[in-house]
């Protein structure tokens, strides 16, 4: 665990930034734990994770994580309210069946919520469909429409959105290009947006 | 690694029956060294007609029960852990158990010994890590009956178990369980030789101990594993005989099995642990497994196969559930296996990697603590 590393995703980056040090963490899609195992020894986090894919799981578990194989959805119930400090839910949004619900979960287990998703505003995908008038295909929605595990399409504007309409308070708001931070257009030149909410 | 068991002596010990055994014996095997600090220590239940030879060679060069789990390297690292392993209580392998001499009477106890559960083994187990001065336990470990060990051993003494890996357990006694277990217990009581369990001056039901091995062993298989292994093949002949005789592979693997179980394990034996297995409720018949946990503090690794149908994966995944429920700590997987039950034994590989790192990990924090 100790050899855990942040050579990740910028998205992990802005989670570890957030999270306090010593709190309860709950990692939804926890992959192989690589986030988890950070927090673990650099925040010294009580780290709990969950993933479907039997081999991740293995490999969790492996590194010392507390995962468990199971359907986010499905885990979630088992909670009781507030069990958690975070819950992170990163880059599975727009995978998830019952989004909103999951939201909602998410907000009911934990006292904050830590949500990155990659933003379908961003211009290279609006571009993409503009110009091929097919299902976009970029680097950041690499997938044929057939076989992609992305089953909803949100841009930043949206997220925002649907917060605003279920009384979600967001806390802070990080947008990414690579891995340097946006601030100006995020919805068409973010690649990346991580929501602090709760 | 030759290892000798050993044997502890009590001189008494409260069966959950209500009766007190006087005296108990239990035999054990230990490998790996008890640091100064005394908290490397894991306890191994073993499964149903299993033994305390768990690891290492015996002196008759027989190779333990999970010798490719625990040793030098291995998922239970004898280089760094300090392993016990006991025959359990009601047992035939050094353990008192209906077989022993009952020192009142100078005769074999048979029908005579007390009726005992899980809880009675743990808490014999328990005599036996106070005797060799462990005040915590790292780990209790184990597969199957082993794993109802280690479920029982975090519920009852939750104080002293930092972490629990229950594997291809339940946490009570399903109907299909008990009606396999009861199917064995019949085999056994039908045969002439058993004789009320009064047979240890004459002759033992063999062929009725030897029947109810053969369900046993289906049922640690998995259809696919008895696809492979037998398929349709026929045993040293080319064509059916007629007959009643050995045709297929699977018969003449099942009469091996059978007859060579006879010869190692004492049918009276099989009828306690079997019961003891059938009283297996961590509830004790509330249903209420969340209550059973509720001052359990223990961090769990719970591991099912997933073509277990003798202790299938749902019943692992109760478990976990409870255990989010309570906010506890628990990891889970369900490992991919065509192997059935049998998998803790044989289909090692997976289960090594959880085992080391959730081990890892349990120590570090507990060094940390």
């Amino acid at each position: 665990m100790s050899t855990a590393t942040l050579e990740m995703r910028p998205d992990f980056k802005i989670v570890a930034e957030i999270v306090q040090p010593g709190t309860r963490v709950l990692d939804l899609g926890c992959g192989e734990g690589l986030l988890l195992a950070w927090l673990a020894t650099n925040k010294k986090v009580l780290a709990r994770g969950v993933e479907i894919e039997a081999q991740n799981v293995r490999k969790a578990i492996a590194r010392g994580v507390s995962a468990y194989q199971g359907d986010i959805d499905e885990g979630l119930a088992d909670y009781p309210d507030k069990a958690f400090d975070y819950v992170i839910l990163s880059q599975t949004l727009q995978e998830t069946r019952a989004p909103l619900q999951v939201l909602t979960e998410m907000l009911r287990v934990g006292r904050k919520a830590i949500i990155s998703f990659p933003n379908f505003g961003h211009w290279t995908v609006r571009a993409a469909m503009l110009f091929s008038g097919q299902a976009p295909k970029t680097d950041l929605f690499p997938y044929d429409w057939y076989n992609s595990p992305n089953i909803h399409f949100l841009s930043i504007n949206d997220f925002e959105d649907l917060c605003r309409k279920n009384g979600f308070p967001i806390e802070r708001r990080y947008f990414l290009s690579g891995s340097k931070k946006v601030n100006w257009l995020p919805n068409l030149r973010a690649q990346t947006a991580v929501f602090l909410v709760g | 690694m030759v290892v000798e068991t050993q044997t502890a002596r009590f001189d008494s010990i409260p069966l959950d029956c209500g009766v007190t055994l006087t005296p108990v014996e239990i035999a054990y095997e230990t490998y790996g060294k008890l640091n100064a600090a005394g908290s490397n220590a894991i306890l191994i239940g073993h499964a149903f007609t299993g033994d305390a030879h768990a690891a290492g060679v015996s002196h008759e060069g027989k190779p333990g029960w999970w010798d490719n789990m625990i040793g030098p390297g291995k998922a239970f690292d004898t280089d760094r852990y300090f392993i016990i392993c006991s025959n359990v209580l009601g047992g035939c392998q050094g353990t008192s158990g209906p077989g022993c001499v009952n020192p009142a009477t100078g005769k074999a106890y048979a029908l005579s010994f007390p009726v005992i559960t899980i809880r009675d083994m743990v808490r014999l187990q328990k005599m036996l890590v106070d005797s060799l001065g462990i005040k915590r336990l790292l780990c209790a470990a184990g597969g199957s009956m082993g794993g109802m060990q280690a479920l029982e051993w975090a519920v009852s003494y939750p104080e002293i178990v930092l972490s629990a890996i229950p594997i291809a357990t339940t946490w009570r006694h399903s109907a299909q369980q008990i009606a396999f277990n009861e199917v064995g217990r019949q085999a056994i009581m039908a045969d002439p030789d058993w004789s009320e369990g009064d047979y240890y001056e004459t002759k033992p039901p063999a062929r009725g101990l030897s029947v109810a091995r053969m369900v046993g062993h289906i049922t640690y298989m998995s259809d696919e594993s008895m696809r492979e292994k037998f398929g349709r093949r026929l045993r040293e002949k080319e064509k059916f005989g007629f007959d009643f005789g050995v045709d297929f592979e699977v018969e003449s693997y099942l009469r091996y099995r059978g007859n060579q179980f006879v010869s190692r394990f004492d049918a009276n034996s099989y009828l306690y642990i079997t019961k003891a297995e059938d009283y297996f409720d961590l509830t004790n018949g509330t249903g209420r497994l969340v209550d059973a946990f509720k001052s359990v503090d223990t961090r769990f690794l719970v591991i099912s196969f997933t073509s277990d149908w003798l202790y299938p994966s749902y019943q692992s995944q109760e478990i976990v559930r409870v255990l989010r429920r309570i906010n506890g700590d628990v990891a889970y997987c369900d490992l991919q296996s065509n192997y059935g039950h049998d998998a803790f034994l044989v289909d090692v590989a997976e289960q090594t990697e959880l085992v080391r790192g959730f081990l890892d990990s349990t120590a570090r924090a507990a060094e940390a603590a």
